[in-house]
């Protein structure tokens, strides 16, 4: 077995075999291309100093992203295109760079020049918003990021076209059956159809899945470990769609938060909020739904919102397809029910009743790109004036993302009002005993989630108390 | 000889680098082409906070691709990366003891990266642990110390604070700061012949990384050269912190005869090297009505880690700023240098001075709130002398005087500009409206002492050679980290000539080219280096002005025609600080030639249900005195305050009770990003000159503007506080801290 990867480095068609399927693209451009502009800053997708830039063709159009190259492993690069700060030429960002001081010591510039050139292209006319979006994953210890703002605010003023790709050299690259690679006795594997993803993982049930890899990746590079065998959900182009169904909204197990964003978004703008703040716009290009569920982590953002709306999660491997309440997913601490070999296929979120009141927050140390200390999400259901019934799920709590059984007993039945809300709020300690860490200590967790229940309450009840301090006065 | 270039000085010229920058083409260390056969190094770190070494054991490190394993015991030289001599203490590897977790135990030089790692780890080192100090207030009961406590005062504090009307007492902890430059530590050494060795280093201070590779490879300094063209950001991390990588770089390169590469991750970077020193502050203050201190004793517990490296020095200066522009008049500021079982702390941008500065503000500020005054009141009563109208307010606890104040002009600009009056009262009335979210605002001064308080290292070179072409290198003893230094100098040398800045470059620092160099810090770097350079300009501008004998010759003939008679267009220049004097062990001197100042107001937002905050906006006046480049210098105020704000509020450390760190990479540790920053961001520069012969009559720039932060914290300390008079800020303010500042 094995192929070469093929894909397009900037304007020059490469193939390439003899590297470990888990090579960083970093990796690759700095030690194999010798192309140094794109900076290792983390190894880990949080600096951004490692920003380049992917072009694919989606039905017949170019889609082009920033993304980390630390974490991203190079035959996922296969029939797509790669991007680098040497292919810009000089750009109306990198022109805007120079004229706006946007650079001191330069480590992190290419980086944010990939962002904003990303972003630039990608929206005719970014709003500041959307530019500070861009940057959300680009650390800067010396400018102080005025004048990198003020660079992407002038760049944006210029009509340029940023990214042109031959498509027919892309079209050629095309696969319409699975692709594998091997190198050294690793094996990477990228299946085109859920069927060719159950076979291949019901013959190797110990492979490591990968979808973005934005956890898979950091195995890698933090952690060190050697993957034997990887297999790649990222072409399998059923579990890149997103649907409408009479179930609700289906998002496939391979769909990027990036692509979910719009659909999540409109289903409700509590959730549009959350996911401006999950990682940084590199990593919600990479980063999936279901790699989100599928890591298992007491942390991730994805589950505590989605476990209050009620979704369903689709497990599927080669012998059998079944369906669970997400809740049921998380057992314990590093504990999923996935059996070996099966894998995500989608995640059902039944639609939202008219009278179930919906907010989630995130609470961390740092606006953007930031791990919760605590994630809270409250679907309150009313009849009249009183809780009909209550989904309440916290992530940073406890060892899975759990359910707040006790205070979602204690709410039900009862007014939504002040006093309830304060009256119940303790019910949260027998719910759960947080823990200490870096992020924030036990008491500060405990005292900040019974403090976000009342914000639920003040925000879905007087429309004219402010709250939330981000954004604030814009 | 003609003068025909437009005047680059006072332009605000971009980087000199700029353009390389944004197109991925500037090199950095880890970006030059390895030389054939290099080897990759990976350094083996304890995992206990205290420990005796009982065995190390490398058998087993032997696996394919290795070519060395060093400990200690392969030093030929000394087993010392101390940067001052007279502190020893910080061994390349730990030998018989372990005095943190992080610190390095040996090495291995290897192929690849990945196989050096794996097999470091393959080596069986036995330890016995030890029980470890890992807090000042332990330290201080122990007497462990890693130098002696150390007093300034003036007056008499005791008596003062007895005196007065009201007394204030009070204790204040003050976290550390992780450097975070973008680039982290790298090195790669060349063996030459006869054992000399070629060194590329990202280090503000090639000089002491050639000393120290020569002190452990037992060879005089001559044969060891350290080449260093531009840093990714340094911010003090590496004005003493390179040396370990280069030296053990080196050591292996001597072992191996090959080229060595050491370039540690960034998780090791945040393990191993110093930081921020972090303090617990104790004072008592006496005042009278108006809240003019009579009286003031502060003590620091200075967190040092485990070594001295620079902290007897970083310790000093947090005292000499536990002034800022006040004066004290009886004072007592005492030190205690902690030893504990951590990393050792190191230079950070400020160098101690952001610390002794923020505990002086704290308390201005619980004297405002004690009374129930503006706090800008206070601070106003309690200023220096302004320049020109000195009277008995005028003399530091160190017994400089203050000449050159200018905190009232700036006050009274920025309180105009800043619309301060007006916006207390919104911020008021928006906090007696607003049921969750409050608003806070503050107003601080800064004043930062320009010199390095060892008075040795006010000196600098530079060597400046004309070519045949009318092209002209400089080279100087400074290093480019993103301050646009070089930017400045060239500017500086193209003036001296009277020629356009494009035929001026300035290549890599060496140590080949001006030796003896100091670290670039204290904000010096153009104060001096560019003073070097200009006389050296200087000396051969005056050899061609008198061979051009008033022929007005244009440039590039009349240095042809200079070279054609035998003219010598090469030349060093050398500078060293005027009027500065110390006398440590009486406390008492002259330690900076001048004070650069500044003042910010800020004004920020809170959530009382979450502690969350947001810096709405920030006025920041500042003294560059007179500005050589106002690009390079307001991108040095924005940056500053950013990284101020990051340390004062998101930017937290985190050890568990083993002393094993736990924030040591930004998915743990987070600075400011481009959201983080004051949304509404006026930043102006004072209209003034530095009354002192600098270059350009200008003021160094790069440290002080961090302090302008203060006004964030206090700030936020000011929104909390609205809601619960007694609760208690300590710094970093983050959202959990606020939350407890709110709640009690
Ligand atoms: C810089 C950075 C910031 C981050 N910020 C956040 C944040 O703000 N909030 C947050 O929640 N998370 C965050 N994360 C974590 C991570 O990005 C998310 O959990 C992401 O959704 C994981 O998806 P992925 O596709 O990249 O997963 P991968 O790394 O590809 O996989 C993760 C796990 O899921 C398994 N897996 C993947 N796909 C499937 C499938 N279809 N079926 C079964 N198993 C599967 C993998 O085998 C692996 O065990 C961050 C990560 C980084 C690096
Ligand atoms: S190197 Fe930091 S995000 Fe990739
Ligand atoms: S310019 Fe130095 S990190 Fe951005």
């Amino acid at each position: 077995m094995g192929d070469t990867i093929k894909f397009m480095l900037n304007d020059q068609m490469r193939a390439v075999s003899g590297l470990s399927p888990t090579t960083t693209i970093l990796q690759y451009l700095r030690l194999q291309e010798r192309l140094t502009g794109t900076k290792e800053g983390c190894a880990e997708g949080d600096c951004g100093a490692c920003t380049v830039i992917i072009g694919e063709l989606e039905n017949g159009k170019m889609e082009y992203e920033a993304i980390n190259a630390c974490i991203v492993f190079l035959p996922t690069l296969d029939g797509r295109r790669l991007i680098t700060v040497e292919n810009l030429g000089m750009n109306a960002v990198q022109k805007a760079m120079v004229e706006c001081h946007g650079s001191q010591c330069g480590f992190c510039t290419p980086g944010f020049v990939m962002s904003l050139t990303a972003c630039m292209h990608n929206h005719g006319n970014a709003n500041d918003e959307n530019i500070q979006d861009a940057i959300s994953g680009n650390l800067c210890r010396c400018t102080g990021y005025r004048p990198i703002l003020d660079a992407a605010r002038r760049a944006n003023t210029e009509k340029e076209r940023y990214l042109k790709t031959d498509v027919a050299t892309l079209e050629g690259l095309r696969r319409e059956t699975m692709f594998s690679y091997e190198h050294a006795g690793q094996k990477f594997f990228s299946p085109r159809t859920v069927e060719e993803l159950a076979d291949v993982t019901a013959q190797y049930p110990d492979a490591t899945l990968l979808g973005g890899g934005t956890d898979v990746g950091l195995w890698v590079t933090k952690k060190h470990r050697t993957l034997e065998t990887v297999i790649y959900t990222g072409n399998v182009a059923a579990l890149r769609e997103i649907k409408q169904t009479d179930a609700g909204l289906e998002i496939g197990g391979a769909v990027s938060y990036a692509h979910a964003f719009e659909s999540l978004a409109a289903y409700d703008p509590s959730m549009g909020v959350l996911l401006r703040r999950f990682a940084s716009v590199q990593i919600r290009n990479l980063g999936t739904v279901g790699g989100n569920i599928a890591n298992g982590s007491p942390i991730g953002d994805g589950p505590p919102p989605l476990i209050a709306l009620g979704a369903k999660l689709v497990l599927r491997s080669k012998s059998c397809t079944r369906q669970l309440p997400l809740e049921d997913f998380f057992i314990a601490y590093g504990k999923q029910a996935c059996e070996k070999g099966g894998f995500v296929e989608k995640i059902i979120i039944p639609p939202k009743a008219k009278n179930v009141l919906f907010k989630v927050y995130k609470i961390s140390k740092r606006f953007d790109q930031d791990i919760s200390a605590v994630c809270a999400a409250f679907a309150i259901e009313l009849d009249d004036d009183k809780v009909a019934s209550a989904r309440i799920a916290f992530g940073g709590m406890a060892g899975t993302p759990k359910r707040a059984a006790h205070t979602e007993k204690a709410l039900t039945g009862k007014p939504w009002n002040e006093e309830t809300v304060r009256n119940v709020m303790s019910a949260l300690e027998n719910d759960y005993q947080p823990m200490t860490d870096m992020r924030a200590t036990a008491g500060y967790r405990m005292q900040v989630a019974q403090n976000l229940l009342i914000r639920c309450f003040i925000e879905t009840t007087q429309p004219e108390t402010e709250t939330g301090v981000y954004g604030y006065g814009s | 000889m003609s003068i025909t270039a437009k005047k680059s000085m006072g332009s605000p010229l971009p980087h000199d680098s700029a353009e390389m920058h944004v197109s991925g083409g500037a090199t950095y260390t880890d970006d030059i082409r390895e030389p054939a056969g290099c080897l990759q190094a990976y350094i083996l770190q304890s995992p206990h906070a205290h420990a005796k070494i009982k065995k190390i054991d490398v058998s087993g490190c032997c696996i394919a691709g290795v070519h060395a394993v060093v400990t200690a015991k392969d030093i030929p030289g000394e087993n010392e990366v101390a940067p001052v001599p007279i502190y020893p203490g910080d061994p390349l590897f730990a030998k018989d003891e372990v005095m943190f977790a992080g610190q390095s135990v040996l090495a291995v030089a290897a192929d690849t990266i990945e196989i050096a790692r794996t097999a470091a780890h393959k080596a069986v080192v036995e330890y016995e642990v030890l029980p470890a100090i890992l807090d000042v207030q332990t330290a201080v009961k122990e007497k462990s110390f890693v130098g002696d406590p150390y007093v300034m005062r003036i007056g008499d504090a005791a008596a003062g604070i007895e005196k007065s009307a009201h007394v204030l007492e009070g204790a204040f902890d003050i976290g550390g700061q992780e450097h975070f430059y973008l680039e982290g530590q790298v090195a790669l050494v060349t063996p030459l012949e006869n054992g000399e060795m070629h060194c590329y280093s990202s280090t503000q201070h090639p000089t002491e990384v050639q000393h120290l590779i020569a002190k452990v490879l037992g060879l005089a300094d001559h044969a060891v050269t350290v080449d260093m063209r531009r840093m990714g950001g340094g911010f003090g991390g590496k004005e003493s912190q390179a040396s370990l990588f280069a030296c053990a770089a080196a050591l292996l390169a001597r072992k191996t005869g090959r080229p060595v590469k050491l370039r540690v991750d960034r998780d090791d970077d945040m393990i191993m090297t110093g930081k921020r020193h972090d303090l617990h502050c104790t004072y008592k203050v006496g005042f009278d009505d108006n809240g003019l201190i009579g009286g003031i004793e502060m003590t620091h517990m200075v967190n040092c880690g485990y070594s001295a490296d620079l902290s007897n020095a970083v310790a000093d200066r947090a005292m000499f700023h536990a002034d800022n522009a006040y004066f004290l008049g009886n004072a007592k500021v005492t030190s205690y240098r902690c030893k504990t079982n951590k990393v050792s702390n190191t230079a950070f941008r400020g160098f101690g001075g952001p610390q002794g500065l923020l505990l002086i503000e704290y308390i201005v500020d619980e004297i405002a709130r004690k009374l129930g005054k503006d706090p800008l009141d206070v601070r106003k009563a309690n200023l220096y002398d302004p320049k020109g109208k000195l009277g008995k307010r005028c003399i530091t606890h160190y017994h400089m005087t203050v000449e050159d104040s200018i905190t009232h002009e700036l006050f009274a600009q920025l309180e105009k500009s800043g619309d301060y009056a007006k916006r207390v009262q919104e911020v008021r009335n928006f906090n007696a409206r607003s049921k969750i979210l409050k608003k806070g605002i503050a107003f601080t001064p800064v004043k930062f002492g320009i010199s390095f308080t060892l008075t040795m290292l006010n000196q600098a070179g530079a060597l400046v050679h004309v070519y045949k072409d009318g092209s002209v290198q400089v080279n100087h003893g400074g290093t480019e980290m993103g301050q646009g230094l070089h930017t400045k100098v060239c500017q500086i040398v193209a003036d001296t000539f009277g020629i356009p800045l494009d035929l001026v470059k300035i290549t890599a620092t060496s140590t080949g080219k001006v030796p003896n160099t100091s670290a670039t810090a204290a904000s010096s770097g153009a104060d001096m280096n560019g003073k070097a350079a200009q006389a050296a300009a200087l000396i051969i501008k005056g050899r061609l002005e008198k061979f051009d004998a008033g022929r007005n010759l244009p440039w590039k003939e009349l240095v042809m025609a200079a070279y054609g008679e035998r003219i010598s267009l090469s030349s060093t220049g050398f500078y060293k600080t005027p009027k500065i004097d110390w006398d440590r062990p009486a406390a008492k001197g002259r330690p900076f030639y001048y004070f650069a100042y500044g003042a910010a107001i800020a004004e920020v937002i809170i959530d009382t249900l979450t502690g969350e905050s947001n810096i709405l906006r920030a006025d920041i006046l500042h003294d560059v005195g007179r500005s050589i480049n106002p690009a390079v210098d307001i991108g040095q105020i924005e940056g500053g305050f950013v990284q101020g704000a990051g340390w004062l509020t998101s930017e937290e450390l985190w050890w568990d009770d083993k002393g094993v760190i736990k924030t040591h990479a930004p998915s743990t540790y987070k600075i400011p990003t481009g959201r983080d920053i004051p949304k509404d961001f006026r930043v102006a520069l004072y209209d003034g000159i530095n009354q002192e012969d600098t270059i350009y009559n200008s003021k160094a720039v790069g440290e002080p503007p961090l302090m302008l932060a203060t006004a964030a914290f206090l700030a936020l300390k000011d929104a909390a506080l609205s809601v619960n008079p007694n609760g208690h800020l300590d710094a970093p303010a983050t959202p959990e801290r606020i939350l407890k500042a709110v709640t009690g």
